[in-house]
């Protein structure tokens, strides 16, 4: 049962990974007993067995509890469209996004999320045939009102969040600022101060760059570290 | 969303393909069976040429008209021939009128590669003044009934109304061209005759018919001479072939060909 | 036409050097514009072209959309002033047949059915043509594609090999294009040893056909290491950066 790259190694499409009873992971297809990549990226074997590759681009496609930071793009009579910065456009229904039951034939929608209103929701349900539902009815959910947003690749989502979070808590600590990451992609900083808002903006932004490179949370430490004591932050 | 003609039954895909398991086709074919080829030439007297192919239900019509043109600048001393394919929403509910689309487009290019590479037509025969005048053929192919392989019974009826077109003589005098009541047949000197294989799964079939194509995963045409040389080659759909599939049609193709050329023989010289 | 020129010297050497057997210089850059989700530029000879991929994305017109797969679109361009006399803007039907022939070129590599009711749009733009732009061109598709992280069975990659002066020669140029016996463009999924465009004009022998394809695949396993190279070491030079 040869496999025929070393751990975290990059692959491109139709590279061979490895032959024999191995378990498909993600972005990795099989002809008969042989394992090739479907995507750019690196390549991984898990517990011996489980052999995947993280890639290096893609989209989002949605997945149901994914929490998402969409865009109002369109007003409907009881519903909002809103981009969630994938193939899918998300759906969110009056009943999704108002606590109370309203009257829509007398009551403007646009009064309680325009056009271009940024919100944070979760998905409910999707599954490749319907477009995603969204909910902003939960604690954490709802319209943005400040902060700075920052986009980045949909793949690279995993690596700023950290093992565990601890990319994130360590920048939620350092900057004493709070951080919601959507799935999407796209994430949101708040702190009352805002050079240390945009700072943490910048370090996303090396953190999806370097995503593949190791040492990166004690890399971004330190360059915070640096930076106080500079005096910039 | 597809054409709701478009879409075949599954179950009918599915006995498609268990009988091609078999060795057999849903029209009783044997998988490297053509269907009957027949040809009625000359059918439209304001033409200089033309002709009505029918492979089994598929029905097209080729015409070919002569005007008086410029040559290319590249070709000074050779005529100009020109295809054109049509297919139009008389032949199939599933085709739209508008401009010519892709599909159109590349059977006409497929028949006008054949056509070109092997010589059909001796186009330094059509210059009347070098670099000035000369004869531009325009082949028109007209799909009247879409039963499968439309890229082959437009080729060959293209083919066809070449054969049998008269062209009028000219006389020049003094640069001035006098068009003659006089005609005489258009020089062709060589054959172009396409053979379509359709791949479904890993079956090859020759001339597809409607049903076999809405499955297919992909098309393979190869003209060939009356030598057996090849003189197009298109590969078309989403699937792929391997080298050895490749070289399994044009084996078959280049005796499939001369089994059609012999037919055409036939059937025109049972007008003359 | 033919005889004009000669196209192969007394040491069988082509007009511009090469053996027969040998590919023009080769030169692919990945990720070269920044809007498109993936982008390729390819060199091959003095063919220049560009190649942005966008999606999968929400497909305009919706009701183009299908139920079960993404739909792949392609156009293949040529810029006006990429030939010696300037070129019409508007698409001539070479250019509609091949958009065709290269969309299908590249349709087998794509897991599609991932991204039902979505488009993928494959954009090429001939900067200049020198012989043999589509081969080039789904070539440096295949490698946006790949760039766009868009699943794939395979890269596809692509050579034109012909008939000239009765030999069979790897990746035509423009003249030996013009004045050569025979052009056979060839795309293949290397890693899966399937072929996935075929065409040809001119006449050539069932023989020449067997010999030409065989010629096909070495060129295409040469450039199929290139396509591989310029992804990965895009990567790489990323890597770099971090000092």
């Amino acid at each position: 049962m040869p496999v025929f790259f070393t751990q975290r190694q990059i692959v491109a499409p139709g590279d061979l990974l490895a032959e024999g009873n191995y378990s498909l992971g993600s972005n990795v297809y099989a002809i008969e007993n042989r394992i090739y990549s479907s995507v750019l990226g690196l390549a991984e074997i898990k517990d011996g067995r489980v052999i995947s590759v993280i890639p290096l681009k893609g989209c989002y496609i949605p997945r149901v509890n994914d929490i998402v930071i969409g865009k109002i793009i369109d007003v409907g009579i009881a519903s909002w469209l809103v981009d969630i910065n994938s193939p899918y456009t998300g759906y969110l229904q009056v009943s999704d996004a108002l606590s109370k039951p309203v009257d829509i034939t007398k009551i403007q929608l646009r009064k309680f999320l325009d056009i271009g209103d940024i919100i944070v929701a979760k998905v409910t349900a999707f599954d490749l045939t319907r477009d995603p539902q969204l909910t902003i009815k939960e604690s954490r959910l709802g319209k943005v009102e400040k902060g700075s947003l920052v986009e980045i690749s949909p793949v690279k989502v995993p690596r700023v969040i950290g093992k565990k979070g601890s990319m994130i808590s360590m920048l939620e600590k350092e900057l004493g600022c709070e951080i919601i990451v959507g799935q999407n992609g796209r994430i949101l900083v708040t702190s009352r101060n805002k050079a240390r808002e945009l700072f943490a903006v910048r370090l996303i932004k090396i953190i999806e760059r370097e995503a593949h490179i190791s040492g990166l949370t004690d890399r971004i430490k330190s360059m915070i570290i640096k930076a106080k004591k500079e005096g910039v932050i | 969303m597809a054409k709701s003609e478009e879409i075949i039954p599954v179950i009918k895909k599915r006995t498609i393909e268990a009988l091609l398991e078999k060795g057999t086709r849903i029209d009783g074919r044997k998988l490297d069976e053509y269907r009957e080829i027949s040809v009625k030439f000359n059918v439209i007297e304001k033409a200089e040429g033309s002709a009505i192919v029918n492979i089994g239900n598929t029905m097209v019509i080729a015409g070919v008209k002569c005007v008086l043109g410029m040559p290319f600048s590249d070709t000074p001393d050779e005529g100009v021939l020109i295809v054109n394919t049509e297919l139009i929403p008389l032949a199939s509910p599933t085709f739209e009128p508008g401009p010519p689309g892709e599909d159109d487009i590349e059977i006409a290019r497929v028949v006008d590669r054949g056509l070109r590479s092997t010589k059909a037509v001796d186009l330094r025969k059509l210059c009347i003044i070098q670099g000035r005048r000369v004869w531009a053929l325009y082949i028109d192919i007209y799909a009247l009934n879409h039963d499968g392989n439309l890229m082959d019974a437009s080729g060959l009826a293209a083919y066809c109304a070449l054969l049998c077109a008269k062209i009028s003589k000219v006389s020049t005098e003094n640069e001035s061209i006098k068009i003659l009541e006089e005609k005489e047949p258009l020089p062709v000197q060589h054959q172009a005759i396409p053979v379509t294989f359709a791949k479904i799964g890993d079956k090859i079939v020759v001339d597809p018919c409607y049903e076999e194509e809405l499955i297919m995963d992909a098309r393979l045409t190869l003209s060939f001479n009356e030598e057996g040389q090849i003189c197009a080659i298109q590969k078309g759909g989403r699937g792929v072939f391997t080298l050895d599939e490749i070289m399994y049609c044009a084996e078959l193709g280049r005796k499939i060909s001369q089994d059609i050329a012999e037919s055409i023989k036939r059937q025109l010289e049972n007008i003359q | 036409m033919k005889g004009k020129i000669c196209l192969l010297n007394e040491e069988g050497l082509r007009i511009d050097g090469r053996k027969l057997d040998q590919l023009r210089p080769i030169k692919i850059e990945v990720g070269v514009l920044k809007n498109a989700d993936g982008s390729a530029y390819i060199e091959q000879g003095k063919n220049k072209i560009m190649v942005a991929v966008y999606g999968p994305r929400e497909l305009h017109p919706r009701h183009q959309a299908l139920p079960d797969r993404a739909v792949l679109r392609c156009r293949y361009h040529m810029a006006p002033f990429s030939v010696p006399e300037r070129k019409s803007p508007a698409p001539s039907r070479r250019e509609v047949e091949l958009s065709k022939v290269i969309r299908q070129a590249l349709e087998p590599a794509l897991f599609l059915e991932m991204f039902p009711r979505t488009s993928i749009d494959v954009f090429i733009e001939v900067l200049q043509a020198d012989g043999g732009t589509r081969c080039a061109s789904i070539t440096a598709a295949a490698v946006a594609l790949a760039d766009a992280g868009i699943p794939m069975r395979d890269l596809v990659a692509a050579v034109a090999v012909g008939k000239i002066e009765g030999k069979i020669a790897l990746d035509l140029n423009h003249l030996e294009d013009q004045y050569g016996e025979a052009d056979i463009p060839v795309a293949m999924m290397p890693g899966l040893d399937q072929i996935t465009l075929l065409q040809a004009d001119g006449l050539i022998t069932l023989d020449e056909l067997k010999e030409a394809l065989k010629l096909a695949k070495n060129g295409i396993m040469q450039i199929y290491k290139l396509q591989k190279e310029a992804l990965k070491s895009k990567y790489l030079e990323s890597g770099e950066e971090l000092g």
